[in-house]
């Protein structure tokens, strides 16, 4: 992606920690409007880690996190999705004892606007026609891939600017992983930016403008997407070859 | 088949054996020696009672009793059908009258425990939005009763307050104590939050414990004012009269009022916004959060307004007895109102006034049993956990808002 485009999320020098042990040890990474930009690394690298502090989940102990300017360090959790951050956490995390429309509602739970809620709705069911199926069923009985479909419909009800996704692909059929990744690029042309975090490094390249690998909490590499995937020392280690 | 069978009577033998087992230290270990008699004739009878039982479900097992069964399904589904047909706000009509009309079909005896039921009605509904509905324990609960109860006593005895001035003023007190159990609790879960708020329990009964000046200690407070009414009487003209609630079937219908409002007030939470949000954070703290949903300030809330029933509830109980003293606000009280709320439904208005009714009318049924009235107790609360695990009537969560979408 060239450099002139605006900058919508840019982590600087960012550095978090459970308790004392530090997970993230200063990473940097800018996410252009527009794009879908993938996090890669192995198990325990950090990367839920770097979008729970994105999210003020994780507390940020050194360093700044901007979203359209603005510094977010300090801003409650609660407001982030308010203003166009909205994450799908790892292990998709539904409301199991509610309907999937409930659920859905949530989504949109800062939102006044019932009619724009309500186009919303549909929206979502367009995107995943198995979910108006199920509109009354509790979240807890879906499928997997179901859930995962029922986060992300859930996420998008807040009309997100930004879309911070964690492993969408986690414990799915390769065909549903297709499916949903097919979603989310659709989702991403319809103006969304998106930062992707997944264990499958191949999926989520192909799939993504650029990319970053993390490593025990820092970036090691950041580039294009293609020129990853053809990266020798990345298909080695991330693609298994 | 004959594998089952064998299982199931070399389990009951086990059993016996275990019963026995356990039977023996409580009632054969004495002061003047080991006696084996007492337990030997009381362990017989339960050994003959659960043969019957097995036998039972021997013939169960064996399909004896299938016609009567599917008789009584039949019946079932008819009645089922006919409670379908029936618009809801005649079934609510229906009962408001019953309610209404009970002091006159029951004496004092029955008032009295009505009033108990109706104190529980609103403190199981107020520990259920904090349990049900947000799904944060809470094992010292009965302490804002306490508050209440309390607050109404000192307001009565040293300022000659109504009763009515002092409900508010209980209520909010309640809120305030809400508050302060909640916010060092926020970022606490499950074992954690039940041990603090037990914790908290046992502070407040012990302040009104020892704090001699103020609550006279132990010994309680006495000289408590009844609650007064204004009646409009016409006799002789349009005039407001006023007097005081002396009989017990007046202080039902006081309460009787203080309950259809906690319900009233309950159940339009129940389907707010605020409803939604406690239910997202009892299923999901963090990803209710990332929906962005205030946590912090909405747990809070829960705290405070179930307390606010606890503390109307308390000042009633104080109105009534004309007594307080911190022994009414043990933790066994808590858990009472625990039970109810589990027994009830997590979550189900309809379900924890079942609770209440079931755990506190059903204890005086049982008074002739009375030494055995807590095992009878355990007992069946243990068959209900197992017979009906989502509490006697279950919350309906097939989304009301979800309807009116389509
Ligand atoms: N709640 C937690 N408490 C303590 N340490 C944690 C917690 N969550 C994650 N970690 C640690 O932080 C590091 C990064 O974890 P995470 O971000 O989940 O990795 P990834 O998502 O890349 O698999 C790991 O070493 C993990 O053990
Ligand atoms: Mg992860």
């Amino acid at each position: 992606m060239s450099e002139s485009k605006e900058v919508i999320l840019e982590l600087r020098d960012v550095t978090s920690a459970y308790g004392n042990i530090e997970a993230l040890k200063g990473i940097s990474l800018k996410v252009h409007k527009g794009e879908i930009v993938s996090i890669i690394g192995a198990n325990g690298a950090g990367k839920s880690t770097t979008l729970m502090t994105i999210c003020n989940i994780v507390p940020t102990v050194k360093g700044d996190i901007f979203y359209q300017g603005e510094r977010i360090n300090a801003l409650g959790s609660e407001v982030l999705p308010t203003m166009g951050l909205c994450q799908v956490p790892e292990g998709r995390r539904i409301f199991p004892r509610l309907t999937v429309t409930e659920n859905l509602e949530m989504g949109a739970f800062f939102r006044k606007d019932q009619a724009g809620i309500k186009d919303d709705m549909e929206r979502a069911f367009e995107f995943f026609p198995k979910l108006r199926e199920r509109r009354r069923q509790l979240g807890g009985t879906l499928s997997g891939g179901e859930q995962q479909m029922l986060a992300i419909g859930r996420a998008i009800m807040s009309r997100p600017k930004v879309l911070l996704l964690d492993e969408p692909s986690m414990g799915l059929a390769p065909l549903i992983v297709q499916q949903i990744f097919k979603i989310i690029e659709e989702i991403n042309s319809q103006g969304v930016t998106v930062l992707l975090v997944e264990q499958n490094a191949n999926l989520a390249l192909q799939a993504s403008h650029r990319g970053y690998v993390l490593e025990t909490g820092s970036v090691v590499m950041e580039d294009d997407a293609s020129a990853l995937l053809s990266n020798s020392d990345i298909r080695k280690a991330y693609l298994g070859e | 088949m004959i594998h089952e069978f064998k299982k199931r009577w070399v389990s009951f033998g086990i059993g016996l054996i275990w019963l026995f087992v356990i039977l023996w230290p409580l009632l054969g270990i004495k002061p003047e020696g080991l006696e084996f008699g007492t337990t030997f004739a009381l362990w017989g009878k339960l050994a003959v009672a659960a043969l019957c039982i097995m036998i039972v479900y021997e013939l169960n097992v064996r399909g004896v009793f299938d016609g009567a069964k599917k008789a009584g399904s039949a019946i079932t589904g008819s009645t089922r059908k006919a409670y379908a047909a029936i618009p809801q706000w005649l079934l609510l009509l229906i009962l408001l009258a019953l309610a209404l009309v009970f002091p006159s079909m029951t004496g004092r005896y029955g008032h009295d425990v009505a009033c108990n039921v109706l104190i529980y009605v609103c403190l199981g509904l107020g520990l259920n939005i904090v349990v049900g509905l947000a799904g944060l324990l809470d094992l010292g609960y009965i302490a804002f009763y306490g508050v209440g109860a309390y607050t109404y006593a000192l307001l009565s005895i040293h300022y000659q307050l109504s009763f009515w001035m002092s409900l508010p003023i209980a209520g909010c007190l309640a809120a305030i104590a809400g508050c302060i159990i909640g916010y060092p609790t926020l970022r606490m879960r499950g074992d954690y939050l039940a041990i603090v708020t037990l914790g908290f329990g046992e502070i407040v009964r012990l302040i009104l414990n020892n704090w001699m000046e103020l609550t006279n200690g132990p010994n309680g407070l006495s000289g408590i004012k009844r609650p007064g009414v204004y009646w409009l009487d016409m006799t002789n003209g349009w005039t407001l009269e006023h007097f005081w609630v002396k009989k017990v079937w007046m202080y039902y219908y006081v309460i009787l009022f203080i309950a259809i409002c906690t319900i009233i007030a309950v159940y339009r939470l129940n389907y707010s916004r605020i409803g939604r949000a406690w239910e997202a954070i009892r299923e999901d703290e963090t990803a209710a959060e990332l929906m962005g949903v205030n946590t912090f300030l909405l747990k809070l809330l829960a705290y405070a307004s179930g307390a606010v029933f606890a503390g109307f509830a308390g000042a009633f109980f104080a109105s009534r007895m004309r007594f307080v003293s911190p022994e009414s606000f043990t933790f066994l009280e808590s858990a009472m109102v625990l039970a109810m709320v589990v027994l009830g439904g997590m979550g189900s208005i309809p379900g924890v006034i079942l609770g209440a009714l079931a755990l506190i009318a059903l204890p005086e049924v049982f008074r002739e049993f009375d030494l055995y009235r807590m095992l009878v107790f355990g007992g069946v609360m243990t068959v209900m956990m197992l017979v009906r695990p989502k509490g006697l009537w279950p919350a309906k969560r097939v989304g009301r808002r979800s309807e009116e979408m389509d």
